[in-house]
């Protein structure tokens, strides 16, 4: 089975742990993981912008780079959505459906490809709320969003279930949107950023030490809105938990 | 539903526990349950300190492309407005959850409502010329309008051959759309809105910011201003009864003199020719009933086929939009009474031009519920009149670029797109695909910013060449300076006016990777 590792832009750059913390965890599990050198994005800035032809050459590249994969994991329910739902900008070959196919979250690879049973190394004593990125959660079925009149089930807190002492807490809305939206973060920051105040607020009020996600996007502006308005909330992508980070 | 299932367990429940009341002043039943009313939150709402002035909506010039970001932002500015406005439509959005999940056949109720709209909207034309004769056969004067400006110009006839010179009309976003209200006074008619929000709006000469609360972007204060500068009531005076009471005092001497009376329409059933509105103040009945001259706006997407189907849509459409089980009055007007007249006009106004539209065409199986609204995280942010257009939320964001592409071109971008609101939609409209396709047929006509655009080319042109894009993020510092420029790329740094950056790490995965995984000189 090979298996390429996609590390998005924002975690290549700004997260490397996160990156780190997926290809370790993988090998745990005895998995060869191979990194595609070439790689740089999934195309997703342009195409949700809606520009599409701005986004076919990056496309093609994610294509050529992961083609010769049995799966593609990556660690961003967002970026994975892309691939899967939106990667259109090119003619849809037999290759670029393979891709699609074939590229998978981290969590749901972990928790529906491997069905990984337990964690022995994973240890995290800790209060966490945690965060369901929108694409994640309604995009690529990772748990039963609140509006659905179907069972519960949640493939990420399946998994930190798993992990010694994780405590989760609750938030009053638990799976509104934090307002990181991609460009909506810049193009209409009022908003996103009082999105993101109020989510901290609720994180804090429920009183999390850390917010965990599959997302280190939507962290990444939390952490951000955390941080200006003094709330000490530590944040955290669920890879370095599910590795045995020890906080 | 209990009323105990409303009731948040305490203040820590919400997220601005400063906008509900002290003291739980909500009315009791005879065994001290709090009683549940069909518009009200379920807890009061407070929004009175500090005294704040409300703020306005989108400014619209001609056009030009609505800025939305604008509005809202000064929206935000004025916090209790906005906090009471937020809490007021979560709440209404948890009691649609409770009452959406106490149905366990809920979903599939909303597969079979959109099954019957997408029937109706394939069979449209069989429909409406069988309710059209239906309606003729009931003694119902039919009438079609291509447009807004045909429609206002058709009842003007309608009125003035009866020498009609007041109408009372009930809420309808179809007239919205068509300005009907300021078409009339500008032929001297004297038109008085009776829905209690809807008045509200009509007296502060205001467009309704939603769909079923035409004023819930108002604190109750708002509304005493409003009334003591329009009716006379004590500025100082929010009580909701006292207020409610004064507009009921001074509208139902208007509505027992008018000379004709309007009114929307929620479903209009194609084998009976029936008109079926669904209000909770009686006001639609009032309006029809009333008057010696009855005159119905049908958008022609409202058509149902038959009565059964009726059942489907009225289980739906209160859960949805309030968390009530039903509205208080469901109301069917077949035929005039006797010695009175009766017309109806079916408008397409765009519509037959949106049915054409592959992506978009189900957009059409809307009724109007605003769960959409009530959900999206934007839209509680933001108000309604942010969007400066008849329809706002996410469903105004893909039904209004189809009325006019440049004026509402930014709308689709005024979400996260975090799928909420298709999840919430009874009828099931993919409403954040749509707006996601929306960006696209936007960009493709260069209906978005030349900026914008500008910059996405840029951001590809770099992620699409590695070596190019490996030079950019090198070194963490540079990665910060240029990964904005990208991926969040803003020459006035919009991301940290509101937050701090992102810190630098002291690598990237890729070099980590380089320095820790290829030292052999493999290739990875």
């Amino acid at each position: 089975m090979r298996i390429g590792l996609f590390v998005p832009c924002y975690v290549d750059a700004f997260e490397p742990e996160v990156g780190i913390a997926t290809l370790e965890l993988l090998e745990r599990f005895g998995l060869t993981v191979e990194y595609p050198y070439d790689q740089t994005c999934c195309g997703q800035p342009m195409t949700n912008t809606g520009c599409h032809g701005e986004a076919a050459a990056t496309e093609a590249l994610f294509v050529r780079n992961f083609s010769e994969f049995d799966y593609v994991v990556a660690p961003s329910g967002s970026c994975v959505h892309q691939v899967r739902e939106h990667l259109t900008a090119i003619p849809q070959t037999d290759e670029v459906k393979h891709v699609r196919a074939r590229t998978f979250e981290l969590v749901e690879f972990l928790h529906d490809v491997l069905k990984i049973e337990d964690l022995p190394w994973a240890e995290f004593p800790h209060k966490v709320a945690y965060h369901s990125n929108c694409n994640a959660l309604r995009g690529i079925g990772h748990a039963r969003p609140s509006e659905l009149n179907r069972p519960f089930f949640s493939k990420p807190l399946n998994l930190l279930k798993k992990v010694k002492g994780v405590e989760i807490v609750d938030l009053t809305r638990p799976d509104e949107c934090c307002g990181f939206g991609g460009t909506f973060s810049v193009f209409e920051p009022a908003v996103s950023a009082k999105m993101g105040y109020d989510k901290v607020t609720d994180q804090a009020r429920a009183g999390a030490e850390y917010v965990v996600s599959a997302d280190s996007s939507c962290l990444m502006h939390q952490k951000g809105c955390a941080e200006r308005l003094g709330v000490p909330l530590k944040y955290i992508h669920i890879a370095q938990v599910l590795n045995g980070a020890a906080a | 539903m209990s009323a105990d299932d409303l009731t948040p367990r305490q203040t820590e429940d919400v997220l601005h526990p400063e906008v509900r009341a002290p003291s739980d002043e909500s009315e009791r039943g005879p065994g001290g349950e709090r009683l549940q009313h069909a518009e009200a939150a379920s807890k009061p709402i407070r929004a009175d300190a500090p005294r704040e002035p409300q703020p306005r909506g989108a400014k619209v010039r001609g056009n030009r492309p609505i800025d939305q970001a604008e509005a809202a932002e000064r929206f935000l500015a004025a916090p209790m407005h906005q906090k009471a406005h937020d809490e007021r439509l979560w709440d209404v959005r948890r009691k649609r959850d409770v009452a959406a999940h106490g149905i366990p056949e809920w979903e599939e109720l909303r597969e079979i409502a959109s099954q019957i709209k997408t029937h109706t909207l394939t069979h449209l034309d069989h429909y409406l010329e069988q309710f059209e004769a239906a309606a003729k056969a009931n003694g119902v004067h039919v009438h079609w309008a291509e447009d807004g400006a045909e429609h206002n110009r058709i009842v003007l006839d309608i009125l003035r051959k009866h020498g009609a010179k007041s109408l009372v009309k009930s809420k309808s976003m179809l007239t919205e759309e068509c300005g009907f209200r300021h078409f009339m006074a500008a032929h001297d008619i004297d038109v008085i809105e009776t829905d209690l929000g809807e008045r509200i709006q009509q007296l502060d000469d205001e467009e309704p910011s939603h769909v079923v609360m035409p004023a819930v972007h108002k604190t109750r204060l708002d509304v005493a201003e409003v009334f003591a500068r329009t009716l006379g009531t004590d500025p100082d005076n929010d009580d909701a009864h006292y207020l409610a009471e004064s507009q009921r005092e001074t509208t139902r001497p208007l509505i027992l003199k008018a000379d004709a009376g309007l009114t929307g329409c929620n479903f209009a059933i194609a084998e009976t020719g029936t008109v079926v509105t669904c209000t909770n103040e009686g006001n639609a009945d009032l309006s029809g009933n009333v008057p010696p001259l009855q005159i119905h706006s049908i958008g022609i997407e409202k058509i149902i086929p038959r009565v059964e189907h009726l059942g489907v849509f009225i289980r739906l459409l209160s859960r949805s939009a309030l968390g009530s089980p039903i509205t208080q009055y469901t109301s069917h007007f077949r035929g005039p009474r006797p010695g009175t007249e009766m017309h109806m006009v079916l408008v397409d106004n765009g519509r037959s031009e949106r049915l054409a539209m592959e992506e978009f065409w189900t957009s059409l199986k809307c009724i109007r519920c605003g769960a959409c609204m009530n959900t999206c995280p934007v839209y509680r942010r933001s108000g309604g009149l942010s969007y400066g257009a008849t329809y706002s939320g996410p469903i105004g964001l893909i039904i209004d670029p189809t009325f006019n592409k440049r004026k509402y071109s930014t709308l689709p971008f005024s979400s996260t797109m975090n799928g909420s609101c298709t999840n919430v939609c009874p009828v099931k409209i993919n409403i954040h695909e749509q707006i996601f396709a929306w960006r696209k047929v936007l960009a493709e006509e260069h209906q978005i910013p030349l900026l914008k655009q500008g910059m996405m080319k840029a951001a590809g042109a770099v992620l699409s060449r590695p070596a190019a894009y490996r030079a950019a993020i090198q070194t963490a510092d540079s990665a910060l300076r240029v990964l904005p420029r990208f991926a969040v790329y803003n020459p006035a740094n919009t991301w940290g006016k509101k937050r701090e950056m992102p810190h630098a790490p002291r690598q990237s995965f890729h070099a980590w990777y380089r320095q820790n995984r290829m030292k052999k000189g493999g290739d990875a």
